[in-house]
């Protein structure tokens, strides 16, 4: 069992990274007749200090090292202030174990809760990003192939105009309309289509719905940009060789569009995963989203240890997913990161 | 009927629903704002009603949620528009076998989940006042404000990578060759030319944090802001107050973008100005030049 | 008196691939001197050489009897005008022109006196307030040299600066650079691709080819005397014959060619036997007469220019021979496919290694 004092190594990672290739590029064959300034010549003295400041306090002190000590953090046990550092605060699973099985201790029972709220986030957010792909790809394609500059420009105002409206507004506004004596209760009561206001809260289905239509700017965004790129003569060219409308979409447009599509359902999906406002506001009490239970391991259990490892399983199922959809599409990470 | 006409057909019914779907939401709230039921409803209108919008602007929460909003995207705009700005030279100034390292690292925050990167901002922090004996940084504003940097700074990232493409080297070296330093090169020929990508970044970044709720509600600790203030009255229980915001912010968004046009059109209308004015231009000198060759 | 610039055993390579193979030369204090090449012969290179943009890889460059090794461009006494002009355009004109002065921390004062100087030079002496966006291309020209000349350079290098314009301003452009350069006294480094240019601009012209000089002359040496073939073929028009030197006699050579053997004057003392050429221009090849040395074949082409025709004649061998004639014999020109002959003296002719 390892002292957890892994705070001055943690630190080291990076200068280590660092230094590395630091050596590398100072040892680096330089070609002939290539002028070779130094980077302080290049920016001239201040600027080059400040590109440096700039750059390793962000990705130092602003990116790597707090994900480095939440990760670590997750390995050690919940303890009252007085104890941390002392004899009790050894590196340990116990939070990890917690997530599997329900307690730090016994494998008795299943945390299916955990589990089961895991799995579905995952599983509802996948399908939350194929259904925004279906729903916004028509409305993609003739934004960037068929409709005139003009018409464009009009319809993208009118795509980003909603989304001014802070998430959790919107949330709030399927939650009007989904409550028992919401719109569609009133028009399925007044209908005759049920007799009795359905929970859609309740049973999650306004949850879904919030979620489905939380994040379709992202993904109509990505599918504009990377439809928009395919120059029109090869559409034209398969139509005039006889190929139906199906055809076309299935094998000229929606394979060049690939980063986009990536993309999109990357953003949607992870948005979907990590999304904390909408099942705050249109979850029901018996709701299962992964991370309104992260939120609580902090805020209502008080026990930061087990919500870093909360954090960091989220972070692993973002980070496999992607890695999936970059290996799936043969993509490279700088093609689906714009 | 024939298949143009068949398909023209689908697309307007498939735009309607679309934008049914999108703008639906927003108009049922947007009434409801007027509505005297004081739950927000918007069938049966039991009567019109500004007093929704009158206990908003006194809820003092949701006042000082506002101003702290506001002061966390100041200082984010302040931190993340150099930062950004940084990342982007140094982007094309790395060590070429560092390079794709270095992309993964600085785009990771704008693919990781907010509300990891709010724990973590906490997490480090805590650690590090801690270890340093600087409890005072411990703070909500200060870490709202570095946790929503670490990826609105990739954002401007991308926005100023993309103008720097389009820098023209030859004048950097004009600059030089005309006797200026590399730090003068910097002030007077790059950062002009970076002035537009420096306002939208400032804009995007401004809004982003505004609006950004997963990471600050980690981050904040017992502060509030805003969206905090706004999930919570949510959580509580809902009156239409909060539609009189969504009214208040859809209402300004509008404005702001009508400004926006009219400056935009100005500046286009004197830019092709300009332009014709350096063809009238280059058509006189070409007379000036036909006729000193027809007398000679 | 010290050379302006001078050029020492230069030699610029990229990896394997060498730009500029040990040239040396000295400009003069005052002249107006262009390379004159093809692209990619490295007159580019020794343009950013002097300039400070490239670092030699051997050799040395002087400025005033001055080492500039490792001097940077910012603080060497040079200015460049380049291809696409690079002007500022977030600047107004007298922005642009007084940018070098600001730079050297000279008073707001004397920098807009010696703007309004340069403006007047420039024959733009209202316009100062105008942005760039606004100028036609002349005018951003003009503004370019005063931009350049306003640092008040040992030397002013230009890179082809009136490639982008269109024809008649481009010759109205070139006497007015020409002007100004007599005008300033300034040294005046240009490099162009178009022999025009470098003819009636120059005071000396360097001719290069793939990294080398070939040649080094005013005008009338390198169109009247040229030293090698290349710079035979490149200046001007002409009509090359290839072959071997079979008999020497003074001055003179014959040289086998696969059109017949034909003499031509023997400047540079080849030997019986090298491969070598000789070059005819075709305003020396006479029509309708015999001369000294005859060749025959069929009419190709009669292009008339209005004061020129080009007549072409398709040799036996199949090769093309030009002469250019001033005046009307066109019309006596036979049609194509009948059989003409030209003539030429040997006098006109030179014969140089191939």
């Amino acid at each position: 069992m390892l002292s957890s004092t892994g705070h001055p190594f943690i630190f080291l990672l990076p200068v280590i990274a660092i230094a590395i290739f630091w050596v590398m590029a100072k040892f680096e064959p330089k070609p002939v007749g290539v002028t070779k300034k130094s980077f302080f010549e290049r920016n001239g003295t201040p600027v080059a200090i400040y590109l440096i400041a700039a750059v390793a306090f962000w990705s130092l002190f602003m990116i790597v090292l707090p994900q480095l000590f939440m990760v670590e953090m997750s390995f050690r046990p919940k303890l009252p202030p007085i104890e941390m550092g002392g004899p009790k605060d050894l590196y340990t699973f116990e939070n990890y174990h917690y997530f599997i099985y329900g307690s730090t201790t016994s494998s008795d029972a299943i945390n299916w809760v955990h589990i089961k709220a895991f799995f579905l986030t995952i599983f509802a957010s996948l399908l939350v990003a194929i259904f925004n792909f279906a729903l916004c790809y028509p409305l993609a394609f003739y934004m960037a192939q068929v409709a005139r500059p003009a018409r464009v420009r009009f319809l993208l105002l009118l795509l980003i105009a909603p989304y001014w409206v802070n998430e959790i507004l919107r949330a709030f506004a399927f939650r009007i309309i989904f409550s028992s004596g919401g719109l569609i209760n009133k028009i399925l009561l007044g209908m005759g289509w049920v007799d009795q206001p359905i929970d859609f809260i309740g049973n999650d289905i306004a949850l879904y719905a919030g979620l489905g239509y939380a994040y379709m700017l992202m993904m109509i965004f990505s599918l504009y940009n990377a439809i928009e790129t395919l120059d029109h003569a090869q559409i034209e060219a398969a139509r005039d060789l006889g190929a139906p409308w199906w055809h076309i979409h299935a094998f000229i447009v929606i394979p060049f569009a690939k980063p986009g599509i990536a993309s999109g359902c990357t953003l949607v999906f992870m948005l979907s995963a990590g999304s904390l406002a909408a099942p705050l506001v249109l979850g029901g009490p018996r709701s299962l989203w992964f991370t309104p239970i992260l939120y609580d391991r902090f805020f209502q259990a008080f026990n930061w240890p087990q919500g870093a490892a909360y954090a960091f399983i989220l972070l692993l199922a973002c980070v496999s997913f992607v890695l999936l959809v970059l290996r799936l599409g043969r993509l490279s990470l700088g093609e689906i990161a714009k | 009927m024939s298949s143009k006409t068949v398909m023209n057909v689908m697309l307007a019914f498939y735009m309607a629903i679309f934008f049914g779907f999108l703008f639906g939401p927003l108009i049922v709230m947007g009434v409801s704002a007027f509505n005297t039921s004081t739950y927000p409803q918007v069938y049966p209108i039991e009567g019109l009603t500004l007093s929704w919008f009158d206990k908003l602007l006194n809820d003092r929460d949701m006042v000082y949620g506002l101003k702290n909003s506001l002061w966390i995207g100041m200082w984010v705009v302040v931190l993340s528009v150099p930062l950004g700005l940084a990342a982007a030279m140094m982007m094309s100034q790395i060590y070429s076998k560092a390079r794709s390292f270095y992309y993964v690292i600085v785009v990771s925050p704008v693919l990781t989940p907010g509300v990891i990167i709010g724990i973590s901002t906490v997490v480090f922090w805590r650690d590090l006042t801690t270890a340093t004996n600087s409890k005072f940084l411990y703070d909500g504003v200060f870490m709202a404000v570095l946790g929503q940097s670490s990826f609105i700074s990739a954002y401007c990232m991308l926005m100023f990578m993309s103008r720097l493409n389009r820098f023209d080297r030859a004048q950097e070296e004009a600059g030089l060759d005309l006797g200026a330093s590399q730090t003068q090169v910097f002030f007077h020929i790059l950062l002009p030319f970076l002035r537009p990508a420096i306002f939208s970044s400032a804009v995007l970044a401004f809004l982003s944090s505004f609006e950004n709720y997963n990471t600050t509600t980690f981050a904040i600790l017992a502060d509030k802001t805003l969206t905090t203030v706004l999930a919570g009255r949510v959580r509580q229980g809902t009156t239409p107050a909060i539609s009189a915001l969504a009214v208040l912010i859809i209402a300004v968004t509008i404005v702001g973008a009508i400004i926006y046009e009219i400056v935009k059109r100005r500046e286009d209308r004197e830019r092709q100005a300009r332009l014709d004015a350096a063809h009238a231009a280059e058509l006189r000198e070409l007379e000036s030049i036909e006729k000193a060759t027809h007398h000679a | 008196m010290t050379a302006a610039v001078e050029i020492d055993h230069l030699t610029v390579q990229f990896g394997l691939f060498t730009a500029v193979k040990d040239v040396s030369l000295q400009i003069r204090q005052g002249e107006f001197f262009s390379f004159l090449g093809p692209s990619g012969c490295g007159k580019t290179t020794i343009l950013r050489a002097i300039s400070g943009f490239q670092d030699p890889t051997q050799g040395v460059i002087r400025i005033g009897g001055q080492d500039m090794s490792g001097i940077g461009p910012n603080q060497r006494p040079t200015a460049l005008i380049f291809q696409n002009l690079a002007l500022f355009p977030l600047m107004t004109v007298s922005e642009n022109i007084g940018y070098g002065l600001r730079v050297r921390g000279v008073p707001k004062a004397d920098r807009d006196r010696k703007v309004d100087e340069l403006l007047n030079l420039i024959a733009l002496s209202d316009q100062g307030h105008k942005k760039i966006e606004e100028l036609s291309g002349g005018q951003k020209q003009r503004v370019a040299i005063a931009r350049a000349l306003a640092v008040e350079p040992k030397v002013l290098l230009l890179d082809e600066p009136l490639s982008a314009l269109d024809l008649k301003l481009r010759q109205h452009m070139r006497n007015e650079l020409r002007a100004i350069q007599r005008r300033v006294g300034v040294t005046f480094i240009y490099i162009t691709h178009d022999q025009g240019e470098a003819l009636t601009m120059s005071d000396r012209i360097a001719v290069m080819n793939r990294g080398k000089i070939e040649q080094v002359g005013n005008g009338r040496d390198v169109y009247e005397h040229p030293q090698t073939s290349f710079v035979a073929s490149f200046v001007g028009e002409n009509n090359g014959f290839s072959g071997t030197i079979t008999k020497i006699s003074g001055d003179q050579a014959e040289i086998e060619t696969s059109v017949g053997r034909l003499v031509g004057l023997n400047k540079k003392s080849l030997a019986v036997g090298t491969k070598a050429t000789l070059f005819i221009r075709p305003e020396a090849m006479q029509f309708g007469a015999q001369g000294e040395n005859n060749l025959s074949g069929t009419a190709a082409d009669a292009a008339y220019e209005g004061m020129t025709t080009h007549l072409t004649m398709k040799a036996h061998d199949g090769s093309s021979i030009v002469a250019t004639l001033t005046g009307a014999p066109a019309r006596e020109f036979p049609p194509q496919g009948s059989s003409v002959s030209f003539a030429f003296a040997t006098r006109d002719a030179l014969i140089l290694p191939a």
